[in-house]
């Protein structure tokens, strides 16, 4: 009963802020009554929802009950039956937590931050069935409905991405995200499809238990015969990767950064993005048994922590810095579940949850203090004025950096420690990947840091004078987000990576005998252990370096290393490439198939060819009517000797 | 003679009668005075109408079974009952549409409405014939009452060239219609219906026989107006005033398509087989032509002439196919034909400009700013005729159609499919002009009470058939059945 509350009621609050939606009011003072209304009705539901996945954790992960409430048939068509179910395990448990926990703190704050806009209960609307969804994606009981919450929230994520519709800047990236995330449910898509074939079933549970049977089996694919099971999770993760903005598929979530930004801190920072991860670890059962597919899932998770790691470190746009560090971060989770550390991944996954959002809203008060304005270097000396985010963006910092006690320490090392654990060439590459990354993750947050807050202010007169801390409704969440920042890790370390953590799970995570990274991540040499915080402490020493003490530096580096500045500024190029490879050549084949092959072809000889044909043989039949009374008659008789002689030429002759 | 042996022509006898006793109040009631006129045209007007109510009350109380009168030269049954009640309803909106605009025109003379209900009986004998001869005598009447109506408005040029071209073309017409009567008549020993259809049970007919039913069909498709036989049909359309046209485009078509369903079927239904190339040929140009030869069209009546043509040339798939499903399509695609054409002409007579009627498509434009009532309505009726589900037009075409593919007809019902497309270009053309042109002189705004409660009538029909369609369907069906079974 409790987790159907939970899940719906942020649906309803979205229903009825909808209803708003089309009430507007002509009268100002009115309007803002309706929009107080529509917050205090979404914020409401949220809140609700996020004590009840409180009182669902109690109950479902410590004292370990899990259970699936099933609703109602949905589809039972053959051997194909689904049905609305609510599955509520450990690990959803722990991501419920995590996703009502960040929207309400971001439906709050959003009544502060979107306060001057013009459409309120739109925003309040889209953000409650932001969640909704989110929350049927991950108490799915099969693929069919994980399918459904998952296209759910690319919606929201387009509606909320493009929410300022008349920018066509948001317009094209919410496009952007959408078609980027297609080619990545295509794959989801077909992953189903392949798991249907194999186990003639969706449901999670039935799919759990035939797995062992199936380990050897083989599919059919292009004339080849391949190991099922690897096929499976190969589609499958295609789509965890666009969902999760993974190397290739990412190059939407910079650009998604055009949504206000209370949406990228809940969806493109704390849960939609983690959706990928979230299902590779609800799907570890058919994970554990293809060795290939988890290789796959290590290298990418690397490459692109990496990867994302190195463009944040000379990025500009303050959120375009924290988009690139979450990109880097999924990067750690997923080579988490690579190397079969499913609940370490996880547990990243909830710890980044509260301090990335903290980050975005905390940038978010910032670009609400300097008045829109999001580029750092016309930032600056503002830590005087907004002492508050000042403190909380540290915080956010500190914990995204990896330095103890704060919840990013925890998550990052254990991590590190499990990829090393791995004993595997793939563990050993995640594992140098990831330090270097940690390294730059530390640099750039502090690059952040400084560039945003001290040295001198940048900005113009106005802005300056106009710099102020944001109201309580924006600071609260902040607070609130930070002491999960601070305590998360510490607390739920034993709990959910600790020696005791297969209690913890139960069953909701399925790891082999034989994988033994976790274990042996609490055996690790103690080097491996404080590598981490060494780097990270580097990093930050060389950002004050760079940009307080001798801010000449990374202007020379630029300068003395111009190519390597440019490939990272440019982002390794992956936008330029693939608007050769695939944009503009999908331009230009529409543009040809629309004007030569619809226009010139199929209009020239279809519909424009044939209604000049008709126009023509009009022209002609009128002609033929000339108003003269013997023409008609000559017509008659003509007529007549034309049926009597054809008759008798093809009946009688 | 006994007199139930009269019974079954009573409603026609009953017509007859009323017709003299209209006439005669008529003319003793004619006063000096100009405005004494309308009043009579007025009053005889109504009581036309009211007759013509009467005598489809009297049409169905006979219907129940099949019954003969005058040596087997008349026959009622369930398909005559079906098709009379069609004429009798479309002579009775024909008088309602004409109302207003014969007095506005000064030609508000009584005697129209008493020749309306004379060409009514004629329809009526021609839909009852069973002998040719009987046939030939209600077809002359009906169609020399129509020539005296095409030309009514006699001071007008157009009106007496209309009169003249469908009297001269009408009489060449029936000429060809007797003399393949006579070649009939010559090769079978017989002008009676039943006779001739025992007669053509056994065998294949003679070329003779078969040269005079093609001339025969030849006279009858002058008179539903069927390519090549169609000439008239524009000019007289045009020139005719619009009630009239109105009326000629439903009443004298319905009961023309009714006699030649009755004459193809009956007698010479055993040579189907025979006669129906010629009349696949006929349906197939007069659907061509009609959805064609209409996209040139400026003149609204011309185009409805032009249409009217398309429309008599989707009915006679129904006879091409030749059996049961394709009569009941004919007689559905009558009922519908005859709710949209009245419904459409009373659109076009809302199209007055400074107390002149104007009949040019482009003075439509702006009519869904000024009129936003009747131009929903007459956007209604082309889109029906266009063929666009859910309006009833879409229903009579797919009925027709769908005889056609049951009997194996693909090629027929795909050119049907073609033309409707094409006919559909200049049916949302008249749309197009209605709603998105800009009137520079709008149209006047008063509209006559008689012609909002007809248009809203028809359009209702039209846009909710589908809920009942078998409110039509199954008298249609019935209808068919009786046919077949004499």
């Amino acid at each position: 009963m409790i987790e159907i509350l939970a899940v719906f009621l942020p649906l309803v609050g979205a229903a009825l802020a909808g209803v708003i939606v089309f009430m507007p009011q002509a009268d100002k003072h009115k309007q803002h009554k309706m929009d107080t209304l529509a917050q205090w009705i979404t914020c409401t539901g949220l809140v609700l929802s996020a004590i009840c996945a409180i009182i669902l954790f109690k109950d479902v992960a410590l004292d370990g009950n899990a259970r699936v409430t099933e609703l109602f048939t949905w589809i039972d068509s053959g051997s194909l039956e689904v049905s609305w179910a609510l599955r509520v395990d450990q690990l959803t448990s722990v991501m419920m937590i995590v996703v009502t926990g960040v929207s309400a703190m971001v439906h709050i704050y959003s009544c502060g931050y979107m306060h001057h806009d013009k459409s309120i209960p739109r925003f309040m609307s889209y953000l409650s069935l932001f969640t909704y969804f989110m929350l049927m994606l991950i108490t799915s009981d099969n693929l069919v409905q994980l399918f459904f919450g998952w296209e759910g929230v690319g919606l929201a994520s387009y509606l909320l991405i493009g929410f300022w519709y008349d920018r066509p800047s948001a317009n094209s990236a919410a496009i952007k995200a959408f078609v980027v995330n297609r080619v990545g449910d295509f794959g989801f898509a077909l992953g189903i499809f392949a798991t249907f074939m194999l186990f003639d079933t969706v449901n999670l549970d039935t799919i759990f238990e035939a797995v062992p049977g199936k380990a050897d089996a083989t599919l059919n694919v292009f004339g080849g015969e391949f190991h099922a099971l690897t096929v499976c999770c190969l589609l499958l993760f295609v789509g965890a990767m666009g969902k999760s903005a993974q190397l290739g598929l990412h190059t939407w979530l910079p650009d998604a950064m055009e949504g206000p930004t209370p949406v990228s801190a809940l969806i493109h920072a704390a849960t939609m993005v983690t959706a990928g991860i979230f299902m590779v670890a609800r799907l570890s059962p058919m994970f554990e048994y293809s060795e290939v597919a988890l290789t796959v899932v290590t290298i990418v998770g690397a490459s692109t922590c990496i990867f994302a790691a190195t463009i944040g470190c000379v990025q500009n746009d303050i959120k375009r810095v924290i988009a690139y560090s979450t990109c880097s971060q999924l990067g750690y989770m997923f080579f988490a579940c690579g190397v079969s550390a499913y609940s370490a991944g996880i547990f990243h996954l909830m710890t980044h949850g509260f301090f990335k959002a903290l980050l975005f809203l905390g940038a978010g008060s910032v670009i609400h203090a300097m008045s829109d304005e999001q580029d750092m270097r016309k930032m600056g000396g503002i830590w005087k004025h907004i002492k508050v985010t000042y403190i909380l963006m540290w915080i956010g910092s500190l914990a995204l950096a990896g330095i103890p006690p704060f919840a990013g320490f925890y998550s990052k090392d254990i991590v590190l420690e499990a990829a090393w654990g791995a004993h595997t060439g793939v563990g050993q590459y995640a594992f140098w990947l990831g330090i270097t990354a940690a390294f730059l993750t530390a640099f750039y947050s502090w690059r952040l840091l400084i560039m945003t807050f001290h040295g001198t202010p940048r900005a113009d007169e106005t802005t300056m004078a106009h710099v102020h801390e944001s109201p309580m409704v924006m600071v609260l969440p902040l607070v609130v987000l930070a002491a999960g920042a601070c305590l998360a890790g510490v607390l739920a370390y034993d709990l959910m990576v600790g020696h005791h953590m297969a209690e913890f799970w139960g069953k909701s995570i399925v790891v082999l005998e034989h994988h033994k990274a976790m274990e042996n991540a609490h055996h690790v040499p103690l080097w491996v252990k404080l590598l981490p915080l060494v780097v990270g402490v580097a990093g930050i020493a060389m950002a004050y370096v760079f940009y307080m003490f001798a801010p000449g530096i990374p202007g020379a580096i630029a300068a003395r290393f111009q190519g390597i500045y440019q490939f990272l500024l440019n982002k390794w190029y992956f936008d330029e490439l693939y608007d050769k490879v695939f944009v503009k050549p999908s331009f230009y084949l529409g543009r040809n198939l629309w004007k030569t092959g619809d226009g010139t072809l199929i209009d020239g000889l279809g519909p424009d060819g044939v209604s000049a044909a008709v126009k023509n043989i009009a022209r002609r039949a009128s002609a033929l009517q000339t108003g003269y009374l013997y023409h008609y008659a000559f017509a008659m008789l003509a007529g007549i000797v034309v049926l009597v002689t054809w008759y008798l030429l093809t009946k009688a002759g | 003679m006994s007199i139930d042996q009269i019974i079954p022509a009573l409603p026609e006898i009953f017509v007859a009668c009323m017709i003299m006793a209209l006439l005669m109040l008529g003319v003793f009631q004619k006063g000096a005075l100009a405005d004494q006129d309308v009043k009579s045209f007025r009053l005889i007007s109504g009581l036309s109408v009211g007759v013509l109510g009467l005598t489809i009350l009297l049409v169905v109380m006979l219907a129940d079974r099949q019954l003969m009168a005058f040596n087997n030269m008349f026959v009622v049954d369930g398909f005559a009952t079906y098709a009379k009640v069609l004429v009798l309803i479309a002579s009775g909106c024909a008088i309602v549409l004409s109302a207003g605009y014969m007095e506005r025109n000064g030609v508000a003379r009584f005697e129209y409405a008493v020749l309306v209900v004379f060409a009514t009986l004629g329809m009526m004998m021609m839909i009852s014939a069973n002998d040719l001869i009987s046939l030939y005598m209600g077809l002359e009447m009906q169609s020399l009452s129509l020539y005296v109506i095409a030309s009514f408005q006699r001071d007008d040029q157009r009106s007496t060239e209309a009169g003249l071209k469908y009297f001269v073309l009408g009489a060449l017409a029936s000429g060809m219609l007797l003399y393949g009567a006579s070649m009939v008549y010559g090769f079978s020993g017989t002008t009676n219906f039943s006779v001739l259809a025992d007669l053509l049970k056994g065998g294949t007919p003679s070329v003779g026989l078969v040269v005079g039913i093609v001339f025969v069909v030849a006279g009858l498709a002058f008179k539903v107006s069927a390519v090549p036989f169609h000439m008239w049909t524009p000019d007289v359309y045009e020139g005719a005033p619009t009630p009239v046209t109105a009326f000629f485009a439903v009443a004298p078509k319905i009961a023309a398509l009714a006699l030649f369903t009755r004459v193809m079927m009956e007698p010479f239904g055993e040579a189907a087989d025979s006669w129906r190339q010629v009349i696949i040929f006929i349906s197939v140009a007069s659907m061509i032509l009609g959805a064609v030869a209409a996209v040139a069209q400026k003149n609204i009546k011309r185009l409805m002439a032009y249409s009217s043509i398309g429309h008599v040339g989707y009915a006679l798939i129904g006879l091409c196919v030749a059996n049961e499903t394709g009569v009941r399509g004919i007689l559905v695609y009558l009922a519908i034909y005859l709710v949209m054409n009245v419904g459409a002409f009373a659109c076009i007579l809302c199209m007055k400009r400074g107390d002149r009627m104007v009949e040019q498509i482009s003075d439509l434009a702006g009519m869904s700013k000024t009129h936003p009532t009747i131009a929903f309505a007459f956007l209604v009726f082309m889109f029906s005729m266009a063929g666009v589900p859910p309006l009833a037009g879409f229903f009579a075409k797919l009925y027709i159609f769908w005889a056609a593919v049951d009997a194996g007809l693909m090629a027929v019902a795909i050119i049907g499919v073609l033309t409707s497309v094409i006919g559909a270009f200049y049916y949302l053309r008249i749309v197009r002009v209605m709603y998105f042109e800009d009137a520079e002189d709008p149209l006047d705004a008063g509209v006559s009470r008689e012609l909002k409660i007809l248009i809203g009538v028809t359009a209702f029909i039209i846009c909710f058939f589908f809920i009942q369609p078998n409110l039509i369907l199954e008298p249609a069906a019935a209808a068919a059945k009786a046919l077949l079974a004499g």
